[in-house]
């Protein structure tokens, strides 16, 4: 008797324990396949033509041919990877560069009026694009900087400083000041103390930060939209929304081109998952 | 130092001071005269029912957003933090981040596709799973087409948040759950009593970072729906774009953008006082 009643609500527990491992995992595979099939329904109907997309959308294409993803690359999507790029890498690089020497001046200079840059440069992070698009298609027209690559590079520089500023001077500020100190005192100009010490010592947030930039770049849509109109401007993501309306009917094409699109983010996201997450951890973290 | 004082103050401060300027401006597209006009584009907007329409879908998205992508996502971090192999709590932070990778244009043109009545994905699921009589139009129909766009934006968004609070999980000490088991607590209790005050900084940020997000919503409007049918799905941002671009009434899309700026403005404060309040302490 004592041992059954003792026994049994070991039993009951683990029984539980078992029903519940088992909700959740189940729970846990449901959830990734609704993450999962739309995005591999996309790559799949890229395969298929119009007749197969009609019909059964479950259907496996019925025979594998690259031809809509030859045929989207050609109709533009090669023009529109090569603007998405170039604007892109440009981008990052102002970015980073002016994000970093800003936080190198906020952590490491001795410069009067420091706590006023600090303000300006966080309160930047609060302002949102939609509110000055007006205003900067205005200016942009003024300056005549409206449809070139020069009007996206300095507004995606422009909105990414603050958070990137954020990011790499909350890096800087842990980093040990008796390193530079003793550059300082061996001579070394500031200049060479930021290329030579600082930089170099930040090299994990910068690849956080160009990693972050580049998804942030790679997907912008409204400011694409608005300050570029020519065709041989266009980014990716208005491209694809060119194409869908180009070829709104030959749904292969356009899911093929969509594939495509999102085809570098996600293995860029595989590739520096460390990096990315350190990135945003920190980003909002502190 | 300078030079990100000079590019923010000409391309991120100004452009809001001269927002508000040219929100009390009306300008005759043909003539390009323009008229002070004051506040009448404010009165216009009090005035104008979409403005409504797009307001109450702003916080609808905020709302929605704030039980799916911030509690939803705590409660599925604190469940993937919770398993024992550490390959698995990878790998699942890593398969739900995917859509957050992706585009949001990639994202709302594949949804357009799933919720297409014809050769989408959504409809041809309800009718095999016996669920055929919830078959309908979702972009097409004012009733849903917000709702539709909404659960778009929530499959794509969850799995960063998700990432987000699994770190702040990772930060909480090991022993304190290693106690709390001793002591005798089940994980919904651990979850409630332990989990969550200790990462209630990061609850309270994500839910300030949401309704901004919301707040600044034009991308998966504009290329799901366009803010139609007649009007349904506008927000904001999307009400902005199509006065100021479409329609020439720069004067009126400003008067909407100063409202996303005064909405952005107050949450960004809050964000500010919150993350100024003394962290929790462990």
């Amino acid at each position: 008797m004592v041992s059954t009643e003792t026994a049994a609500p070991v039993k009951e527990t683990s029984i539980w324990t078992a029903v519940s491992k088992a909700f959740l995992w189940s729970f846990l595979i449901c959830l990734g396949i609704v993450v999962v099939y739309p995005l591999l329904w996309m790559a799949m109907n890229g395969f298929k033509n119009n007749v197969q997309i009609f019909g059964d959308p479950f259907a496996l294409p019925t025979h594998w041919s690259w031809q809509n993803y030859v045929r989207a690359w050609n109709q533009g999507v090669r023009d529109y990877v090569v603007v998405s790029v170039l604007v892109t890498v440009a981008s990052a690089i102002c970015t980073v560069m002016i994000s970093a020497w800003t936080a190198f001046g906020l952590t490491r200079s001795k410069l009067p009026g420091k706590p006023i840059v600090l303000i300006v440069v966080l309160g930047g992070l609060m302002l949102s694009p939609t509110v000055a698009l007006i205003p900067l298609v205005k200016m942009f027209q003024a300056l005549g900087l409206y449809n070139t690559f020069w009007a996206l590079i300095i507004l995606y520089t422009a909105f990414r400083v603050p958070f990137t500023t954020f990011l790499i001077r909350a890096y800087m500020l842990d980093l040990p000041s008796e390193l530079d100190e003793a550059a300082t005192m061996d001579g070394a100009s500031e200049g060479q103390r930021f290329w030579r010490i600082i930089l170099p010592m930040c090299r994990p947030i910068i690849a956080s930060c160009i990693i972050l930039h580049v998804l942030f770049s790679w997907n912008e849509y409204i400011f694409a939209m608005v300050f570029t109109s020519g065709t041989d401007m266009t980014t990716l993501p208005v491209g694809l929304t060119a194409i869908m309306a180009k070829h709104g009917t030959d749904y292969s094409v356009v899911f093929a081109a969509m594939t495509i699109s999102a085809l570098p983010i996600v293995i860029i996201f595989f590739a520096t998952q460390r990096y990315f997450i350190r990135g945003l951890a920190e980003g909002i973290g502190k | 130092m300078a030079i990100s004082l000079i590019v923010l103050c000409w391309f991120v401060y100004y452009p809001i001071v001269d927002n508000f300027l040219i929100s009390t401006t009306e300008e005759d597209i043909f003539t390009g005269e323009v008229l002070h006009v004051g506040l009448a584009n404010y009165e216009r907007l009090i005035n104008d029912p979409v403005v409504w329409r797009a307001l109450w879908n702003n916080f609808a998205y905020a709302g929605l957003s704030i039980v799916f992508q911030v509690f939803g996502a705590f409660v599925l971090a604190a469940t993937i933090e919770g398993l024992a192999s550490d390959r698995w709590r990878r790998f699942w932070r890593a398969v739900y981040f995917i859509p957050s990778a992706i585009s949001i244009t990639v994202s709302g043109l594949l949804f357009y596709f799933i919720y297409q009545p014809k050769i989408g994905l959504l409809n041809a699921a309800l009718e095999n799973i016996g669920l055929g009589f919830l078959i309908q139009p979702w972009l097409g129909s004012e009733q849903t087409a917000i709702y539709a766009i909404i659960a778009m934006s929530q499959w794509q968004g969850f799995g960063y948040s998700t990432l987000l609070f699994a770190v702040a999980i990772q930060k909480i000490p090991r022993e304190l759950f290693d106690a709390a088991i001793m002591d005798g607590a089940g994980p919904i209790r651990r979850l409630w009593s332990l989990t969550f005050p200790l990462t209630r900084e990061m609850t309270g940020l994500m839910v300030i970072v949401t309704i901004t997000g919301a707040f600044q919503v034009f991308n998966e409007v504009m290329v799901m729906t366009g803010g139609g049918p007649n009007n349904s799905s506008q927000v904001l941002g999307t009400w902005l774009y199509q006065q100021g671009f479409i329609e020439n009434n720069f004067g009126y899309g400003a008067a909407i953008a100063a409202v996303v700026f005064v909405v952005t403005l107050l949450t960004g404060i809050a964000q500010l006082w919150y993350t100024k309040r003394r962290r929790v302490q462990w």
